[in-house]
């Protein structure tokens, strides 16, 4: 039962999977990454717990305690811009598409075949 | 919405309230860039604040009244002078012993201006994340303008 | 000495940051900085590799920010890296000259120089820096730069194929990412080789499941990075459609560094391959020798025909590397070496052939040996080099590896390798009859050489072919080949020697 939250994680994993693997619109498919970006940070956060510690911030007034594990923390900064500069990227590449297409719909967007 | 025309912006009370407390935003971003080493945030945090201030001013008042006073080459050119500052700074410790290296001296804690180099390279963080996600939002808006 | 390692990442983005500053005022200023960038780092590679033998342990290191090295960040030199450091800086040298003429009919040229030298920075990061985490954030900088100049220019083809990247090249960093929280969750370090004696020092019962779980997952990963066989379908509609130097260096260095590289680092130096993960690797590329070659035999777009023979030479350096004998690993990275310089070559004459008769299409080209001397004789002799005949590098390397096959008694490897280097030397034949000395069913008029830019490149990189297999010479070899050998065949003490030198 202590491991529910990772198994959780697992499950927005492969709902994102999903939505890349079978829907055949391209906002769709833009979304269906951002869920499997989320779903990846959300788990390295999480690795990060120790029982019964608080928050890794020391201010003037607070004393010494356990506390839970910061480094995940600062990689999820990094791993968050980078999924931001990664939809970036998509959702202009999907706007130029529909103006040369016409349409969002991935099983007419074939001219590269064989 | 009285008006549907997207040019003339929104009604006369939201842009009085604009006026009003655009300039609070702004100043929130600043405020979590500045203590970024005291208390959560730091630069990318600070920087899409200010980002969001910008693209409030696009909202209410439309996309021509503030590309004329601020167009997309000059949100360019200080994100690249945001990002030559980074690299001056960790050169500037290169040069002295190690890359990235503490010069500033450590100065008391939790005071504003201590901790080394964090103050200076959260400011040069929230330069480039501020206007580049402002000059990204204007080059999408000027795709969508040019085709119709 | 160890000083000018950070160097290598500093240059090319203090290129990137003043071309987006000063070079939108100033064509001529981005193309000078952008060759000067790319001069520099070519010369800081020879002078390591001069100062990498007279080193103890034949290594270099550096504590960035001065910090020690499980709380730091540690960049690491070896003899590996120093290979592919030179390889991925000389080819960009010739990408980077070439694109002063190439890249003379799109506006906006400093955008281009920009987003090069921040995919040349994020290369040469993945190579030298010896921390997971970092290695990712460098491998996703140099993909980002790669999916926005694969749809540089505005046709179709080339959004459709920039898409089509963008959501493979995604899920596979998803997925290199998921293995790195796996990897922290268990050992609670990043540090490569800190990481590599924790686990080497771990006594659980879970540790070999926990291993192998992880080598999967990272061969899925960097499998799609670098076109592996079942993954491969992003290849030829990206090579197809992007811009010829941008092809050039993605087919010739980029997919090496982050796919082939990175994997051979985690696998061989920081996990210790078993006996499983290596026939998984071997039967990979068996495959993408065979399905590249054979889906190669029927292309009539040149570009799209050298992508997929891309795919099949990956597959010889993967069966030689997954040998893991030192013949075998020996002919794998001189392969490596090889097929950059050729599969650049090849790139960059068709990119010259299309800037001057405006189509891909071998049917359609053809009578170009009166007319453009030049460029024919860089394709004749690109390949002469891949088909592998003697005395050019391919047939040195390829030769290797069949040894190599046969020594390990892996009879049927060697038989596919033997038969699928007959299918490149058709496949080639067909191109060079069809595309340069037939006759072309189009009648052009104006056709002249290409402009001096674009040609001087293609003479360095053909230099580079004839003279290459003198670096099998015992003399020579012992300097620099078979020190590289020895890196992967010695496996976890890369760790060890690491850890003294902190």
């Amino acid at each position: 039962m202590s491991h529910l939250p990772y198994i959780l994680c697992l499950i927005l994993f492969l709902i994102g999977l999903y939505a890349v693997l079978v829907k055949k619109n391209l906002i769709k498919i833009i979304i269906g990454l951002g869920i499997i970006d989320y779903s990846l940070n959300l788990f390295l956060v999480l690795i990060g717990y120790k029982k019964q510690s608080i928050f890794p911030i020391l201010s003037k007034d607070t004393q010494i305690q356990p506390m839970v594990d910061p480094l995940p923390q600062a990689l999820v900064l990094t791993a968050i811009v980078i999924g931001l500069a990664v939809t970036m990227l998509m959702v202009a590449i999907a706007i130029r598409l529909y103006e040369k297409y016409e349409t969002f719909d991935i099983t007419q967007i074939r001219k590269l075949k064989g | 919405m009285k008006e549907k025309n997207n040019n003339s912006g929104m009604t006369l009370i939201v842009k009085t309230i604009t006026r009003l407390t655009v300039g609070l935003i702004m100043l929130y971003g600043l405020y979590i860039t500045f203590h970024g080493h005291l208390t959560p945030g730091g630069g990318f945090a600070g920087g899409v604040i200010l980002a969001l201030s910008f693209i409030h001013l696009i909202l209410v008042f439309g996309k021509d009244f503030v590309i004329k006073k601020f167009s997309e080459k000059i949100a360019g050119v200080f994100e690249s002078i945001g990002a030559v500052l980074f690299l001056t700074i960790a050169v500037s410790g290169f040069l002295v012993g190690y890359f990235f290296i503490n010069i500033y001296g450590k100065g008391i804690p939790f005071n504003l201006f201590s901790a080394g180099i964090i103050l200076p390279c959260n400011l040069s963080i929230m330069l480039i994340v501020g206007f580049g996600l402002f000059c990204a939002f204007l080059t999408l808006l000027l795709f969508i303008s040019s085709k119709e | 000495m160890n000083n000018i390692i950070p160097l290598f990442v500093i240059i090319p983005l203090a290129g990137a940051f003043l071309n987006s500053l000063l070079g939108r005022f100033s064509k001529l200023f981005s193309d000078i900085l952008s060759n000067i960038v790319c001069i520099l780092t070519t010369f800081f590679s020879f002078v390591i590799l001069f100062n990498l033998n007279l080193s103890p342990n034949n290594i270099l290191t550096y504590r960035v920010g001065g910090w020690v090295a499980p709380i730091g960040i540690m960049l690491v030199v070896d003899h590996l890296s120093v290979l592919m450091l030179l390889t991925v800086n000389l080819v960009a040298l010739c990408c980077c000259i070439y694109s002063i003429s190439y890249m003379e009919k799109y506006t906006d040229k400093w955008k281009y120089y920009a987003l090069f030298m921040i995919m040349l920075a994020g290369m040469n990061g993945v190579i030298i820096t010896s921390d997971i985490f970092n290695m990712y954030v460098f491998l996703e900088i140099a993909a980002i730069a790669s999916y926005a100049l694969v749809a540089f220019g505005d046709e179709s083809e080339k959004l459709e194929a920039s898409f089509k990247y963008l959501v493979l090249g995604s899920v596979a960093s998803a997925i290199i990412l998921l293995s790195i929280a796996l990897i922290y969750s268990y050992v609670s370090s990043l540090n490569l080789a800190d990481i590599s004696l924790t686990l080497s020092n771990m006594v659980d019962v879970n540790k070999v499941y926990f291993i192998k779980f992880i080598s999967l997952l990272l061969i899925v990963g960097f499998g799609v990075k670098s076109a592996l066989v079942p993954f491969h379908s992003w290849l030829p509609d990206a090579h197809q459609s992007a811009p010829a130097p941008i092809s050039a260096m993605s087919s010739g260095v980029l997919i090496k560094t982050l796919g082939i590289y990175a994997m051979v680092r985690i696998l061989f130096n920081i996990f210790g391959v078993g006996q499983k993960i290596l026939s998984i690797i071997v039967i990979l590329g068996l495959l993408s020798m065979f399905v590249g070659v054979i889906l190669a035999l029927y292309q009539w777009d040149y570009k799209r025909l050298l992508a997929y023979h891309s795919i099949s030479q990956f597959g010889y350096i993967i069966l030689g590397i997954g040998l893991a004998t030192p013949l075998g690993i020996l002919g794998g990275l001189f392969h490596l070496i090889n097929h950059s310089v050729f599969k650049s070559l090849l790139f960059l004459t068709s990119g010259a052939t299309e800037s001057t008769l405006g189509t891909r299409d071998l049917r359609r080209m053809g009578e170009l040996n009166k007319k453009m001397p030049l460029t024919t004789f860089s394709a004749l002799i690109g390949s002469m080099s891949i088909s592998g005949i003697p005395p050019f590098n391919g047939f040195w390397s390829k030769l290797i590896i069949i040894v190599a096959c046969i020594q390990a008694k892996q009879y049927f490897a060697g038989f596919i390798a033997t038969i699928v280097s007959f299918l490149t030397l058709s496949s080639f034949t067909k191109v060079l009859k069809y595309g340069f000395y037939g006759k072309s069913e189009v009648n052009y008029e104006n056709i002249k050489e290409v402009p001096g830019a674009m040609v001087v490149p293609m003479i360095i990189l053909s230099l580079c072919c004839i003279f290459m297999g003198l670096l099998l010479l015992p003399h020579i070899r012992q300097y620099f080949l078979d020190n590289v050998v020895n890196v992967l065949q010695q496996g976890t003490i890369y760790a060890t020697k690491v850890f003294e030198l902190r």
